[in-house]
């Protein structure tokens, strides 16, 4: 017999299944982009832009993106957006449109720009929310026919709902979309102009061509004709996850023992160090996986976090580049000067990860203070500026040191914009609004290392200028006395003044020093000087992780004794490292 | 006896050298040299007391003022250009000008841009001590003047360059005024009777003893520089001690300020080190009014001025200069310390107006009662 309060509660959890998918779009509407009527409209461009860029680069395409935005009245607008990438097979069409979080890259670590709101099922959501319109798909996959569709979502079942289906003869590849919306299209900051301008900059290998609503075509030209190297997939490392993770991970693996489960999952786990893990955690190696409870679910995450592990491997990252970055400023700011700064990967809580700036000065860029462009995985971060490590480490680092004037909050008061991308598996975001980058420490000591570096460029540069401009002062003193001198002289000397006036001016070139050469090379080149060998480097690098290791073991958990022993494990490497140096020198 | 210094150069071969500088330069162009002039620092650093001859004069130390260089441009033309002004003076003959109207002789714009060669008298002024230093002659040669503001009176005949022929006994009350040059060729001492020399700081000290006929009964000449004395008085002077072997007595007042005067007189100033052979005078004495002569002559407090600290401040400053680094000097300005109070000379008419010229200057003379 069932009682009154349970007969409820199944009505009630009845009716939360028939809502939920609506519900939670509704009632997160915050998190996933769409808050506002004006970034809605940029959610979605972003979902379709970003999703476009990362198919061509996973298919080794140079990307050919095409983004038209036009105004139907009534605040609905209609997108489209057009890639050459490699097309999706017919039948996967209505999942990765139709199902939200089909194929989520939840459980994935890979350095992929997808990491953004809830994908572009989202986007077909909320147009069909806020206008009831199907979005319609044109797939092609290079097999000689374009498959066309229009769908929704059924949104009880979170199920594509497929109404209308044709298949027609079309060469070529790529995949065209079109959505209508309800939304506002601004001009300036934290628009799509602005996160399209941002994209071409640290996306310089892709050409976007975009139409506004009032019919201007803006063209963001491809200047460089390499796609950036694919960045790998890799497994987690113990030290960088959660028990909602693991336990996650628990469920679902497809390993028979712990054992093997640890060696398979996760990066830099070996056997003896499973073995080690499994001690610690005082569980059987041959238990299976799914059988774990809570509480020893938590107690294999304390093991593992409490034992020496290397840090991950960092090859899985894939740098935007140094060239890259200073092509990109150049094309879309025109400055006077631009520097950029890749920094190696380094690993904050066992997330590799890699810091690059690029600063543009002068020139076209007009400003009184600078500007920052902040990039998770190359994907412009147009809101919540103050709230992210980026901007932190931006506003500490001293720039008066590097000869510019600093305002009160910070900022560089100086005809600059300073791009900064951060890339990572995993980017630590500080809300579900993915929107800006949390403050560890690591991450901000990195980004302040690159932009002192860089900075220190910027100096070089401004203090030729700053010569360049004195010496053209000196010559224009010298040159304007040569006519009373020569006066003087011929009076004291009774020589023609004509002739000490053309051998004075000879003379000029001599006494002045001439910068334009010096400047025009600098404005090319970046003349960065390795002050430290390949080899310091290294040495320094290793140091680095090492310690970053211990960091990130000093937060988790109560284990200060096998800290200890961390450090003199440590300890006892660093010495061998340099006693192996000695040697190789001797 | 003549001048135990040396003679100044004629004009000719101010000429000449300002032609050999002028070559030197052009020399120094040719081979792509940064064309250089070298002139003798006259900074306190280049300054020092020569203890032999009793002056202040100037070091060794020399500097280059480049072309090429650009806090020395400037300068550079500026320093040609008074030099080839002066050699054009000197050689169509013109008259002696002063400073300020060098300075405006000077003064144009630049052909072609919008600054002038010289913006006040101060940029010029300098650049004539600089350029009298490298020739090593007085402006005086140089067809240049300071205007100057002595007077003297006493019984000396003098030819004036124009020609006219001054008799320094019948000046009147105000006295016969010092010229801006006062060497042989623009001022000739045709005769001269008198037993020393009197300085007396100031006019209206001069003035009543003038009045008095203080030379006539005393047998000297009297002068006054009016204060801090310009380069004319001081040249004088050297001239009647040294040409004439007059002995030169100074009465200032008593403080600091009128010690310093003194010293000017004798040894020379630091800003003119370079003129000190040409202008100072070493066996000048020092006549009063000093420290012990207020009990002896028995002066009245009333004459008395209270010292500031700036007075102070100022017999420190002159204890510690070398040329005042002897036992006298050093127990003289010890005791007006200890004193605590200045007296002017003016004070002295407190006792009588005659005072002065019948008791005070005859006594201190008769008894050679004097500071070195």
């Amino acid at each position: 017999m069932k009682s009154d309060i349970t007969k409820k509660a199944l009505e009630m959890s009845k009716e939360q299944k028939a809502i939920s998918v609506a519900e939670f779009f509704e009632k997160n509407r915050h998190l996933l982009g769409y808050n506002t009527l004006q970034k809605a409209l940029l959610t979605i461009v972003r979902e379709g832009v970003d999703n476009s860029l990362d198919a061509c680069e996973h298919a080794g395409i140079l990307p050919d993106i095409f983004v038209q935005v036009e105004d139907l009245g009534d605040n609905i607008y209609k997108v489209t957006i057009e890639d050459n990438g490699p097309g999706i097979k017919k039948e996967n069409v209505p999942y990765v449109f139709g199902k939200l979080l089909f194929g989520s890259k939840f459980m994935k670590l890979a350095q992929t720009r997808g990491q953004q709101g809830i994908g572009i099922s989202g986007a077909v959501l909320y147009s069909q929310l806020t206008t009831g319109k199907p979005t319609k798909i044109y797939s092609k996959i290079g097999d000689g026919n374009v498959h066309i569709f229009e769908l929704g979502i059924n949104i009880e079942k979170n199920e594509p709902d497929v109404l209308y289906h044709e298949t027609l003869p079309g060469n070529g590849h790529g995949v065209r979309l079109e959505i209508y919306a309800k939304g506002k299209y601004v001009r300036g900051k934290q628009s799509i102009e602005e996160y399209l301008k941002q994209t071409a900059i640290m996306n310089p290998h892709a050409q976007i061509t975009f139409i506004d609503p009032d019919g201007n075509e803006i063209i963001y030209e491809r200047v460089i004709e390499t796609l950036p190297s694919l960045p790998k997939e890799i497994k987690p490392h113990p030290y960088g996850i959660e028990l909602g993770y693991l336990m996650r991970l628990l469920s679902r693996t497809k390993s028979k023992s712990l054992l093997s489960f640890l060696m398979k999952e996760f990066s830099r786990v070996g056997e003896k160090t499973a073995k080690e893990i499994l001690a610690r955690a005082s569980l059987s190696p041959d238990d299976a996986p799914s059988s774990l409870t809570r509480i020893e679910a938590e107690r294999l995450l304390n093991a593992m976090q409490s034992i020496s592990i290397p840090a991950p491997p960092t090859d899985c990252l894939s740098p935007v580049g140094e060239e890259a970055i200073k092509e990109g400023l150049k094309k879309e700011l025109t400055p006077e000067f631009v520097v950029a700064i890749s920094r190696k990967p380094k690993v904050y809580r066992g997330f590799p990860f890699l810091v690059e700036v690029g600063i543009a000065y002068g020139g076209n860029i007009q400003l009184e203070v600078a500007k920052i462009y902040r990039y998770a995985n190359k994907v412009p971060l147009l809101y919540e500026q103050g709230a992210c490590a980026l901007t932190k480490a931006f506003q500490e680092v001293d720039w008066k040191r590097y000869g510019i004037k600093q305002s009160s909050n910070g900022f560089p008061e100086a005809p600059m914009i300073v791009s900064i991308n951060f890339a990572s598996v995993w980017v630590p975001y500080t809300s579900e609004s993915k929107e800006a980058i949390s403050h560890y420490e690591e991450i901000i000591k990195e980004v302040k290392l690159a932009l002192q570096d860089a900075a220190r460029s910027l100096q070089r540069y401004l203090s030729k200028v700053h010569k360049a401009k004195a010496s053209q002062e000196r010559k224009s003193k010298f040159i304007r006395y040569i006519g009373e001198i020569a006066t003087s002289l011929s009076i004291l000397t009774s020589k023609p003044k004509e002739e000490i006036e053309k051998n004075l001016n000879l003379l000029v070139a001599k006494f002045v020093k001439d910068y334009s050469k010096e400047i025009a090379e600098m404005q090319d080149k970046d003349y960065r000087e390795h002050i430290m060998s390949d080899k310091d480097e290294v040495s320094k690098e290793k140091k680095e992780d090492l310690e970053i290791t211990l960091e990130s073991n000093k937060e988790s958990k109560d284990v200060e004794f096998e800290i200890e022993s961390l450090i003199d494990d440590i300890k006892v490497k660093i010495s061998q490292k340099k006693l192996s140096d000695y040697g190789e020198k001797q | 006896m003549t001048s135990i210094f040396k003679d100044s150069k004629d004009e000719k071969e101010i000429i000449k050298e300002l032609e050999r500088i002028g070559n030197e330069l052009l020399e120094q162009i040719e081979n792509q040299d940064n064309p250089y002039l070298e002139i003798p620092e006259r900074s306190l650093g280049n300054v020092y007391f020569d203890k032999e001859t009793g002056l202040i004069k100037l070091g060794d130390k020399k500097q280059r003022r480049y072309y090429f260089n650009i806090a020395q441009a400037k300068k550079f033309m500026q320093t040609l250009a008074v030099m080839s002004k002066i050699k054009w003076l000197l050689e169509e003959d013109k008259p002696s000008l002063s400073i300020r109207q060098l300075y405006y002789l000077l003064k144009h714009t630049i052909s072609g841009f919008k600054e002038n060669t010289f913006d006040t008298q101060d940029e010029t002024d300098p650049i004539v001590e600089d350029v009298e230093v490298m020739l090593d002659v007085l402006r005086e040669n140089l067809r240049l003047i300071a205007t100057p503001n002595g007077v003297l009176a006493g019984d000396m005949i003098v030819e004036d360059k124009t020609g006219d022929i001054l008799d320094f006994t019948k000046m009147g009350s105000a006295g016969g005024a010092i010229p801006p040059i006062v060497e042989d060729n623009y001022f000739k001492i045709k005769e001269i009777n008198a037993d020393y020399v009197l300085v007396i700081e100031k006019f209206a000290v001069w003035n009543v003893l003038n009045q008095q006929k203080f030379w006539k009964k005393n047998n000297c000449i009297i002068l006054t520089g009016k204060g801090q004395p310009a380069r004319a008085e001081r040249r004088l002077i050297h001239r009647l001690a040294y040409e004439f072997n007059l002995p030169v007595y100074v009465f200032t007042d008593m403080d600091p300020w009128g010690y310093y005067i003194y010293s000017v007189y004798k040894q020379g100033s630091i800003n003119l080190a370079f003129f000190s052979e040409k202008a100072g005078t070493p066996k000048a004495k020092f006549l009063g009014f000093q420290t012990k002569d207020v009990k002896e002559f028995d002066m009245p407090p009333s004459s008395f001025i209270k010292m500031k600290d700036i007075d102070y401040k100022r017999i420190k400053e002159l204890r510690n200069y070398e040329w005042f680094n002897n036992t006298a000097w050093q127990n003289e300005l010890k005791a007006l310390e200890k004193f605590g109070n200045k007296i002017e000379q003016d004070a002295l008419v407190s006792k009588s107006i005659e005072f002065t010229a019948d008791v005070y200057l005859p006594t201190k003379i008769e008894n050679k009662d004097f500071l070195p």
